[in-house]
């Protein structure tokens, strides 16, 4: 009898239960990855972003929203220092990852890809088989035993939800796969070599809705193990996959928070205008 | 203070339509339910059955409405995901509509109790209480209406803190009668459907004071249900 009740009691709602509410979460809680300090960037004499302050979670996911041409995707791309190999661009202020400026000399910028992957729009597989796409990275480590390799194969394509779909199939071209598995196969790629951030520039939307789908099913989980930050044109994506959003207009951060308030209930006019489709 | 009348501007003109329609549609639902209150009041003063047999029959029609402007509302969520300001509005026109529809009730149980009141033969005592509190509460259904329409957050705590005033109202007639009832216990019957028709009227203040509690939401984004009206005083005076 008197364990039924304690049943009966841990299942009670009471006002502990209930928690806090989501949208309470606030990124002062949050351990930090990246951090971006006053941020300036110039393509040539033209100013893409300005003084742009904000930190990215670890192990959260983080979306810039924003129309075209906002700065978002420059952003993104200063995370892992794509921007370096435009030749007229050039970078004021600071990134650091961990605690440490990735725009330092010293720092070594292939290790610094390694360390933040990054996925495209288009996915953007080698014509290579499924297997040696997963396995290149670890390759050019120069890691080539075949027991290593076949398991971290394994274990990548299953951290992508691609396993199933081509374990019987490991050695065929990666270019006769499907738009939205050869889009896990490039993220399982990138996973391969144990990234801590991923950044994803509208991974998904060359897709289908299904495979869209599938993609965002897989950056909840991959948030287990990375930081996500994640550039997309679909507000609907970024209000259902990230727990920050940052929305962006003409190279300037203008409003960042907790997803559920951003979507609910922002602050800014700007971005009110935009994610109500009032912007024009 | 965010900028009134957001509701306009958006880049497909169609999801201003839909968004102005529901908004129209539920004021309108509204002006029917204050109609509907006034002349519930109206009939129990003059017992008037005739008046109060449209009121039972109008409470059909605001009952279709709610069930109409609410699926016009879920269209509206599953076609075009309404975000911030629109979100807030599609949500609380929702939410206002069952309050509308509660006030409907209530307003066809005091057209209920004013033709049982007149089958008893009425009363020898004045029910000026109904007179009262009937005005007052028609009043603050106007008022969380018009807070609504004009995204008036003030209004909207005026109605909440009439709501106070109603209630204490509503105490000090039920003292009253009671004690009418004690001195001549031959009206006990009669009596009894004042109380019903007072407590119906007194609910109507409620749901009144949960309109302008939408409406708050609506503006602020901020939630004052069960909140006391200091709280949500602090809350319509915050500027951020």
């Amino acid at each position: 009898m008197t364990t039924d009740k304690a049943a009966v009691k841990s299942h009670a709602i009471n006002m502990e239960s209930l928690g806090r509410n989501r949208s309470e979460q606030s990124i002062h809680d949050e351990d930090i990855t990246l951090s971006v300090d006053n941020l300036d960037l110039y393509y040539g004499e033209k100013q893409a972003l300005f003084d742009v302050n904000m930190v990215i979670p670890r192990k959260k996911v983080t979306a810039f929203i924003g129309p075209s041409g906002c700065g978002k995707s420059t952003l993104l791309r200063c995370f892992n220092r794509m921007n370096d190999l435009v030749d007229t661009c050039r970078v004021d202020g600071g990134i650091s990852l961990d605690g440490s400026n990735i725009y330092d000399k010293r720092v070594d910028v292939a290790t610094l890809r390694r360390r933040v992957g990054m996925v495209f729009q288009k996915p953007n597989p080698f014509p290579k088989s499924i297997y040696e796409n997963v396995a290149y990275g670890l390759r050019i480590q120069g890691i080539n035993k075949k027991r290593v390799l076949d398991e971290v194969v394994e274990r990548s394509l299953r951290g992508a939800a691609l396993w199933d779909e081509v374990k019987d199939r490991l050695h065929d071209n990666a270019l006769g796969m499907s738009g939205g598995q050869q889009q896990r196969l490039v993220i399982a790629r990138t996973i391969a070599v144990e990234p801590e951030v991923l950044l994803l520039d509208e991974p998904a939307s060359a897709l289908d809705p299904i495979s869209t789908l599938k993609i965002e099913e897989l950056i909840y989980e991959l948030k287990d193990k990375y930081t996500i930050v994640i550039v997309t044109h679909n507000m609907q994506q970024a209000a259902r996959v990230s727990d920050y959003t940052a929305f962006m207009y003409i190279g300037k951060l203008i409003e960042f928070d907790n997803t559920d308030v951003l979507f609910t209930n922002p602050t800014n006019k700007q971005t009110e205008d935009y994610i109500t489709g009032r912007y024009g | 203070m965010k900028e009134k009348n957001t509701y306009t501007h958006h880049i497909s003109q169609q999801f201003n339509t839909e968004l102005d329609d529901i908004k129209t549609r539920m004021l309108e639902m509204g002006g029917l339910v204050e109609k509907q209150v006034a002349d519930a009041t109206n009939a129990f003063m003059q017992l008037d059955t005739g008046l109060a047999e449209e009121v039972r029959k109008g409470d059909a029609l605001v009952n279709a409405l709610e069930v109409s402007i609410d699926e016009d509302c879920t269209i509206i969520l599953a076609r075009r995901q309404p975000a911030a300001s629109d979100l807030r509005l599609v949500l609380s026109i929702s939410k206002i509509l069952s309050d509308l529809e509660r006030m409907g009730d209530e307003a066809s149980k005091v057209a209920d109790s004013a033709i049982k009141l007149t089958e008893l033969g009425g009363l020898p005592r004045s029910v000026l209480e109904i007179r009262h509190i009937g005005d007052h509460v028609a009043g603050m259904v106007r008022g969380s209406l018009d807070a609504f329409a004009r995204l008036d957050i003030d209004l909207a705590l005026e109605v909440a803190e009439e709501d106070k005033a109603v209630d204490l109202e509503y105490g000090t007639a039920m003292r009253s009668l009671v004690t009418y009832m004690i001195e001549d216990p031959r009206t006990i019957s009669s009596v009894l459907q004042v109380m019903w028709a007072l407590r119906s009227l007194e609910r109507v203040g409620d749901h009144a004071r949960n309109i302008a509690e939408h409406v708050i939401y609506l503006v602020k984004g901020a939630n004052v249900r069960h909140v006391n009206i200091e709280e949500m005083a602090a809350t319509v005076q915050d500027q951020s």
